[in-house]
């Protein structure tokens, strides 16, 4: 009797292991109930309840209408609030490397191939609400690499982290940095084309005539091989393909700028050659130029209030996403840092004051503006139905300087849980206490530790002398 | 007939003048004025807060608050119904004043040359017109710390009033402290901008020496500068004894070695800390820990010679990859449960705005909504001895005052009204300027 007993606890021990992973997983329903939902498209719901399936939205709406099967995980989210996850057009997070900028148009180089999904700071954003980021190529030159796409599935691989749909996009750069103005002089750098705005328009100008005649030439060998004939193929150029790829609009151009004259010189150059730009970065001054972008179609993404850091950098105003907002050009905010990333809610919340943008409004500038910058707002950027369930849930008003996230969830998969982080913490601790007991009794004979792959965050260098973090002695 | 015209010339003129003298006119032009605030939610910051209150200020000082306080007949009245009026932030670390645009070394004059710079003054070198200063304004900092950056001494913090025509009328106290930087490993020298901690990966037994050697540098600097007080004082009460040469560097450091003159120390790791308070016990040093990263692995020997910590990192990013996610936000809730006086600083001088959230973000992990209030008014006031000047709405001390239409530390307040020696001071600056031309093209 007893042994049936055991074998039946084992049983549903067992089962209930499994529906936890398969929970886990994302292919179950999980119903977030009875919180404030921040829509992002649709306004504000109050008493709402999102239910989940298979890792996307299958409803959302007032609490009663919202019905979940009864095996359907329940978060109970009485007080806290929900929005989209958080998307970032400008970060550097999670890459191996950030410029290739020995020449000034460096467009065959891929941000895809350095992709580092061990990086810490995919945690730390999570943490802060963040679930996708634009992973750009540097500024140091006039037109440097192709960016890549990815979704901050910590612990994930780095096929199973990018987003598979994104579009293909390209980073430029106008301005101090691909003139090299505050680098040049420093150790290890040496002066090069372009040193001034007009050299970098020319470089510009003359990437895509290149491209162009490229592209005419394979344009040529196509339509000669259509007739039947067997030409000689031209030779492949990996540059040239991609400014080729830029003209015939595959490849999106977002390019980072500060002054309003850059702007408009890009926005011409572009034009010149029938294309438009996606994306201007930074856009410091766009305040100034807004008619000319909106006229252009291009988007702008944005520091929100950083300024002075350097001369082009001295006219920014903490106004400026409001000013762009109101002549109809979709703005986003931007963290450009592994730093600011981690607190986009707060940036976003500042806007609301510096030119009094709506609450929504303002939320869009972190999640379905910067979506529809990088053309993923068919997936995600807003709490919509048959959306990605990528969401943030907050122990208060997400623009309130005294909230901070609890839990984020991709697809359903809840990535990063307050509670939980708090409990690693002690496992942590005792393990680094473990390790460095060990170091003691093995003089000498030091190996590097292998980071245990359940443990978040890993164990670095630095502990194994002795730099223990007072983690577990905190409460909150 | 002409006799008129030249009067209607005249008067024009003169009107022309009065006109723009009043434009113009800075703040303190307008010193010994009486202005009322009344019926605002008053957060004295000291006491309780007064849900519905008045405050009277006169000749530049706070003249009354309370809930039932009479107006001056003479006074301007300011209506502060749905308002909330707070004592003016102070920023404890700042470049305030000493730099305009970071990237350009023309406009930057925070760090000179040398390691021992004591008798470099920052209240010299703060540019009263900086467009950084109303910026700064704009969340309701009125004051800041300004202090010379580089070397092992940098040279003399100064507090300072955000609003003044020269150096001399922004001054709040000066000199408020010596910045002073404890040697880390990896120290270069000169310019500032090391950070704390100390990676021990890597280290060389040479970055040992060298800074070990820098320690024993700062001794010894402190070792002359007591024989130089020393030999002063000598041949000042015994006349046959010669005096010696001025060393004006040495002259410096005297208020300092006397403990008129906190040390602001910049330490962040624990054996830089522990480095400092060594250092201040053999010298007698009045010590104030700058940064203060890791101020709670020395919480029982701060806690227990009753030193303060300015930190530093509070929207920095956590050091190790092994550190919780949210260490520099909670810093500042250990150090308040471990009894730890400390106040919060940006380090910056574009950012200084940024100042309430650094207090609010504390909050939000663990700090209490007061504590970080005060952290940013009271506690600094304290800290730098000027308690009895500014740092509360009390009766008595300067009127430095924000009014806002929220909790100051959030995001979405905005500043209404701002006093500061008792004068309105102009809310515009030049983001507003810039939002206003640009704001309505075409």
């Amino acid at each position: 009797m007893k042994r049936w007993q055991s074998i039946f606890a084992t049983m549903i021990l067992a089962t209930t292991c499994a529906s936890a992973i398969a929970q886990q997983s994302g292919s179950d329903e999980i119903l977030i109930k009875n919180a404030t939902i921040m829509t992002a498209s649709r306004g504000t719901i109050e008493n709402g309840s999102i239910l989940i399936r298979n890792g996307k939205i299958a409803a959302v709406g007032k609490s009663q209408d919202v019905n979940a099967s009864s095996s359907a995980k329940v978060i109970d989210a009485t007080g806290m609030y929900v929005t989209p996850g958080f998307v970032d057009s400008h970060s550097h997070t999670a890459l191996d490397s950030i410029n290739e900028g020995s020449q000034s148009v460096t467009a065959m180089v891929r941000m895809r191939d350095v992709v580092n999904n061990t990086d810490i700071n995919i945690y730390r954003q999570l943490a802060g609400g963040m679930t996708t980021i634009h992973q750009l190529h540097g500024s140091a030159n006039a037109i440097g690499g192709q960016n890549s796409i990815i979704k901050l599935k910590w612990g994930k691989s780095v096929d199973e982290m990018a987003v598979g749909d994104a579009p293909r996009t390209v980073k430029f750069a106008l301005g101090e940095n691909p003139k090299r103005s505050n680098f040049s002089g420093l150790p290890g750098t040496s002066r090069r084309f372009p040193a001034t705005r007009m050299g970098v328009e020319e470089t510009i100008r003359e990437a895509f005539t290149q491209g162009r005649e490229y592209m005419m030439e394979w344009d040529a060998y196509d339509a000669a091989k259509k007739r039947g004939e067997d030409p000689l193929p031209p030779r492949r150029d990996l540059k040239l393909e991609a400014m080729a790829d830029m003209l015939r609009g595959k490849i999106d151009i977002h390019s980072h700028c500060y002054r309003a004259d850059e702007i408009v010189m890009l926005l011409r150059v572009c034009e010149e050659f029938g294309i438009k730009v996606r994306t201007l970065q930074h856009t410091l001054e766009g305040y100034k130029v807004a008619p000319e972008i909106a006229k252009h179609g291009a988007s702008a993404s944005i520091l929100p209030d950083w300024w002075a850091y350097k001369m082009e950098a001295y006219d920014a105003i903490p106004f400026n996403a409001a000013v762009m907002t109101r002549k109809g050009i979709v703005v986003s905010i931007h963290s450009d840092s592994n730093e600011h990333a981690r607190r986009f809610y707060q940036e976003a919340g500042k806007m609301m004051k510096y030119g009094n943008l709506t609450e929504e409004e303002a939320l869009r500038l972190v999640t379905l503006n910067p979506a529809i910058q990088i053309r993923l707002d068919h997936r995600i950027g807003s709490i919509d139905v048959g959306k990605d369930a990528d969401l943030v849930l907050f122990n208060g008003h997400p623009f309130s300087v005294y909230s901070r996230p609890e839990m984020t969830m991709i697809e359903g998969e809840v990535f990063f849980d307050r509670k939980n982080d708090l409990q690693m913490r002690e496992k942590l601790a005792k393990e680094k206490k473990d390790l460095i007991e060990r170091e003691k009794k093995m003089p000498g004979q030091r190996q590097p530790a292998q980071p245990d792959p359940t443990i978040i965050p890993t164990i670095s260098e630095e502990d194994l002398d002795g730099h223990l973090h007072p983690s577990s002695r905190r409460k909150n | 007939m002409e006799m008129t015209i030249i009067m209607r010339i005249f008067n024009r003129s003169f009107l022309f003048i009065i006109l723009a003298l009043a434009m113009s006119a800075p703040a303190l032009a307008q010193n010994g004025g009486a202005f009322a605030i009344r019926n605002a939610r008053i957060v004295t910051v000291s006491g309780q807060v007064i849900e519905r209150g008045t405050v009277v200020v006169k000749d530049g000082k706070i003249a009354a608050v309370g809930a039932n306080v009479s107006v001056p007949r003479d006074a301007k009245v300011i209506d502060g119904t749905g308002l909330s009026v707070y004592p003016g932030m102070i920023d404890s670390n700042t470049i305030l004043g000493l730099t305009e645009v970071g990237a350009v070394a023309a406009t930057v004059d925070t760090t000179e040359l040398g390691d021992f710079k004591a008798n470099m003054k920052a209240l010299t070198a703060v540019n009263p017109h900086s467009e950084l200063i109303p910026v700064a304004r704009m969340n309701g900092v009125t004051t800041a710390l300004t202090c010379p950056q580089g070397g092992l001494v940098s040279g003399q913090c100064a507090l300072i009033n955000l609003d003044g025509w020269t150096p001399s009328e922004m001054k709040l106290q000066a000199p408020a402290a010596m910045s002073m930087s404890y040697p880390v490993i990896g120290f270069r020298g000169g310019g500032g901008g090391f950070g704390g901690g100390g990676r021990s990966a890597g280290i060389t037994e040479q970055q040992r020496q060298q800074r070990d050697r820098l320690v024993e540098s700062m001794r010894k600097m402190l070792d002359n500068a007591q024989a130089y007080l020393k030999a002063k004082e000598a041949s000042a009460r015994d006349k046959s004894i010669p005096t010696r040469t001025t060393d004006l560097n040495l002259e410096a450091m005297i208020p300092v070695i006397k403990g008129e003159v906190p040390v602001f120390m910049e330490a962040n790791g624990p054996n830089e800390i522990k480095g400092a308070i060594e250092l201040a016990d053999k010298y007698k040093l009045k010590l104030i820990i700058n940064g203060g990263n890791d101020a709670i692995k020395m919480a029982k020997e701060l806690k227990g010679k009753n030193i303060s910590v300015i930190l530093g990192g509070v929207l920095e990013l956590p050091r190790g990859e092994d550190a919780p996610y949210d260490e520099s936000f909670a810093r500042a809730a250990e150090l308040h449960q471990a009894g730890i006086k400390f106040a919060f600083s940006t380090g910056d001088a574009s950012n200084v705005r940024l100042l309430p959230y650094h207090a609010g973000t504390a909050a939000a992990f663990g700090l209490p909504k007061d504590e970080a209030l005060k952290a940013v008014t009271l506690y600094p006031a304290q800290i730098f001895g000027v308690d009895k000047l500014v740092g509360s709405i009390e009766t008595g001390k300067i009127a430095n005052l924000v009014v806002t239409d929220g909790d100051i530390l959030e995001h979405r307040t905005k500043v209404k009204h701002m006093f500061i020696n008792g004068n309105p001071v102009d809310l515009s600056n030049k983001h507003t300027r810039l939002y206003e031309k640009f704001k309505d093209r075409q």
